[in-house]
């Protein structure tokens, strides 16, 4: 049952990792701010810096 | 004793696993006449990888790049809460493994498929194992070694400035040629097909719902928001046999192929020059949602339902006269199939965001040789898709109308003759079965890959009254995943172009300078769009030319990529493991310069860029000769400046590796310094 649970939140954490979920979560941590709309419009423009020049494969 | 049991126990499994990989190659390389069951390829696939990661990565992390778990990776040392973050590494897996497998390892094996089942299966293979996952893994390595530098910055700081320079030349050319081609594949596959357009224009809208919900209503809920765009995208799909059933609407959504490259270069431009994060970042979520469910099912059905190939292990084709793409297996097999196998582009995700996440160097092997083996297998499933159409089917679906005719009957009549029967009618049952007008000249992969999906997921699922639904959802599955390549690779090519001309004009380099912006995404868009307008008017239906040239440039950039990691590995004074990178190097050398010797000089039209210019200069002029002529100089150009310059840091990098073999140059990488990691003594 232990494992079945660690495997779980493991891919959770992958998939809020690869949403961007976790991203969001470290920016409102470090930026000290609840959830908002204003904080994620925030969020996204910073993000959108540094993202839009990853490349993904074909 | 114990231990000494359980060693034995051990080596006993692993030999059964060897045995049973033995057997399925075998029974995949030796088989002829009856069809041959999915699974085979399957076991093979299963047991090659759990062989390979066992010994040979093993062997490569600890004998060769002797990797330290107790030095400090960049994710520790620069950790910033923003792109340097300590992460766990099953998920910096999913990370990178989500950011490597786009539309190639789908569409290059189904392409390969035409020279039959087995020669794409044994390069997936035998490629991913020895080339692309050691590319990968020592690439992500030496990466995380030096802060997490990209591949143009490893080659210029340990090749030199030639070396920079090429792959980053590489680097632009290979995304340009890949949007091109990427953008026909999309083109193909929605052409005169009310139902597919209608399905991907409803993803603009669904998106940006969800950009909407993501913003005002429950901000940051990515994943429930992807969950939600899903189902209202399958609800799209669903809604879509009406519009094309509809005697008003279906007209709204047929579009000729021309039409179709128009709007995709106007909403390219689109996608990169304005600040539509408000559609784009939510379609991204969708796209990788879909993305990595329909993998996952896909592997599920083929597991479950272990179909039968009915493509035979070598087709006659193998002799270069193939209609989907001229050429032999060797070397256009081997360009054909780069994603799954080897491909160049892989070194910049491995070069990118990866390495900035890794917590210990150990992780490195599981990420990057593992990842690598899991595109591998997504590409044996492609091979699996396109192999369980009968024959006459796949080659009726993949064939330009200007190779087996224009005329059902004239396709059905060439294709027959060949060896592959079918018939108009039971090609019109097909079209009708998966809600189309029509299956034939839908060349580029997509379509053939949606049927052999629709037949594996029917048989299961719905039966044949949900084959025209799963057409469509893998279509618009692939559609969605190729348009998010096309706005990400637009926007990446745009700022690099950007970071380039800000060395000759500051402003040029600023990416919120509005002129700069414009400028730069109209010259992308422009040299992408000449090449997908290339496509779509050649008569021999665009991928014949364009695939293999984006093939070529990429497994130029892998040859950059394996040039490097040998340089750093004689660096590190393990010249006599040298070969684990050098022989996968000599091989790429020898399919791309050959692959490219032939596609600007075999004196075959079909082949050779300059062959067919001059064919059509002797032909009859109709208004589209002189472009045509044009367009094929102009890619023999493009192949020969990509071979000299790739040529150029094989030279530059043998002059290093003979340097320091002989003591004359001093053999100095250009590490970050080692630091003790502070995780590993936490934990001990």
């Amino acid at each position: 049952m232990k494992r079945i649970l660690f495997v779980a939140r493991t891919v959770v954490a992958a998939l809020r990792e690869i949403f961007d979920e976790a991203a969001y979560a470290r920016f409102l941590k470090r930026a000290s701010v609840v959830s908002s709309t204003e904080a994620y419009a925030a969020f996204r423009r910073e993000f959108e810096e540094a993202k839009v020049r990853r490349p993904k494969c074909c | 004793m114990l231990h000494g049991m359980n060693q034995t126990l051990k080596s006993l499994g692993w030999a059964a696993v060897a045995l049973l990989g033995a057997i399925a190659v075998a029974a995949v390389a030796v088989h002829r006449g009856e069809p041959i069951n999915a699974l085979w390829l399957v076991a093979a696939a299963t047991c090659s990888y759990a062989l390979a990661y066992r010994f040979y990565s093993r062997f490569i992390a600890t004998k060769i790049l002797i990797l330290d778990g107790s030095r400090a990776t960049p994710a520790e040392r620069l950790e910033n809460g923003r792109d340097f973050l300590v992460t766990n590494k099953w998920v910096v897996f999913g990370h990178h493994f989500a950011a490597i497998a786009g539309p190639g390892p789908l569409v290059g094996p189904v392409l390969a498929a035409q020279f039959g089942y087995l020669p794409g299966t044994m390069w997936v293979l035998a490629g991913a194992v020895f080339a692309g996952c050691v590319q990968d893994f020592i690439i992500l390595l030496f990466s995380v070694r030096r802060d997490g530098k990209s591949l143009t910055e490893m080659a210029k700081d340990e090749i030199g400035i030639v070396g920079g320079f090429v792959a980053y030349a590489a680097v632009i050319a290979i995304l340009i040629i890949l949007l091109g081609v990427a953008a026909l594949i999309v083109v193909n596959a929605l052409k005169g097909s009310p139902w597919g357009t209608f399905t991907i224009a409803m993803t603009m809208p669904i998106a940006l719902l969800m950009g909407v919900y993501l913003r005002r209503i429950r901000p940051g809920k990515v994943l429930e928001v992807s969950a939600l765009g899903f189902i209202l995208v399958l609800a799209a799909i669903w809604g879509g046999q009406y519009v094309s059933q509809s005697a008003t609407l279906a007209p709204l959504f047929s579009f000729s192929a021309p039409t179709l490259a128009i709007l995709i270069i106007v909403y390219g431009f689109l996608a990169s020059a304005l600040p539509v994060w408000l559609l784009l970042a939510p379609r991204d979520y969708l796209s990788t949602f879909v993305k990595l469910g329909t993998i996952a099912l896909l592997a599920l059905g083929i597991v479950a339902l272990h179909p039968t190939l009915h493509m035979p292990a070598l087709t006659r084709f193998v002799d270069g006269t193939g209609p989907v793409f001229a050429g032999k297996i060797f070397p256009f097999a081997f360009i054909t199939i780069a994603c799954g196998a080897i491909s160049g582009f892989h070194s910049l995700i491995s070069s990118g965001t990866t390495p900035k996440l890794i917590a210990r160097e150990t992780e490195t092997r599981m990420v990057g040789y593992g990842a690598m083996m899991c595109e591998s297998a997504v590409a044996i499933m492609a091979i699996i898709a396109a192999c369980v159409m009968q024959p006459g089917v796949y080659f009726a679906i993949n064939s330009p109308a200007g190779i087996v005719g224009q005329t059902p009957a004239a396709a059905a009549a060439t294709i027959s003759g060949w060896g592959f029967p079918v018939t108009a009618a039971e090609m019109q049952a097909l079209a009708h079965a998966v809600g189309e007008q029509t299956l034939y000249n839908r060349t580029g992969g997509a379509p053939a890959f949606a049927v052999g999906m629709a037949h594996i997921f029917s048989r299961s699922l719905g039966g044949e009254s949900l084959m025209a639904l799963w057409y469509h959802f893998a279509i618009m599955f692939e559609a969605l995943f190729i348009l998010t390549v096309l706005d990400a690779g637009t926007r990446v090519a745009r700022f690099m172009v950007q970071d380039a001309l800000g060395h000759i004009y500051r402003p040029l380099g600023r990416t919120s300078w509005y002129p700069s912006t414009l400028a730069t995404s109209a010259l992308i868009v422009a040299l992408w769009g000449y090449f997908l307008w290339q496509g779509v008017k050649d008569p021999l239906g665009g991928i014949n030319s364009l695939w293999p040239l984006f093939g070529i440039s990429n497994q130029l950039l892998a040859t950059v990529a394996l040039c490097v990691a040998t340089t750093i590995i004689i660096k590190m004074h393990r010249a006599k493991y040298a070969a684990v990178t050098l022989a996968p190097l000599a091989w790429l050398v020898a399919v791309t310069f050959t692959a490219s010797w032939h596609k600007v000089f075999d004196a075959n039209p079909r082949v050779g860029f300059l062959a067919q210019a001059q064919a059509l200069a002797a032909a009859p002029a109709t208004s589209a000769t002189g472009r045509l002529i044009f367009n094929n100089r102009l890619d023999a150009a493009v192949t020969g400046i990509l071979v000299a310059m790739v040529t150029l840091v094989l030279l530059e990098s043998a002059r290093q590796w003979l340097g320091i073999l002989r003591g004359t140059q001093a053999a100095q990488v250009r590490e970050a310094p080692f630091v003790r990691t502070q995780l590993v003594q936490e934990e001990g």
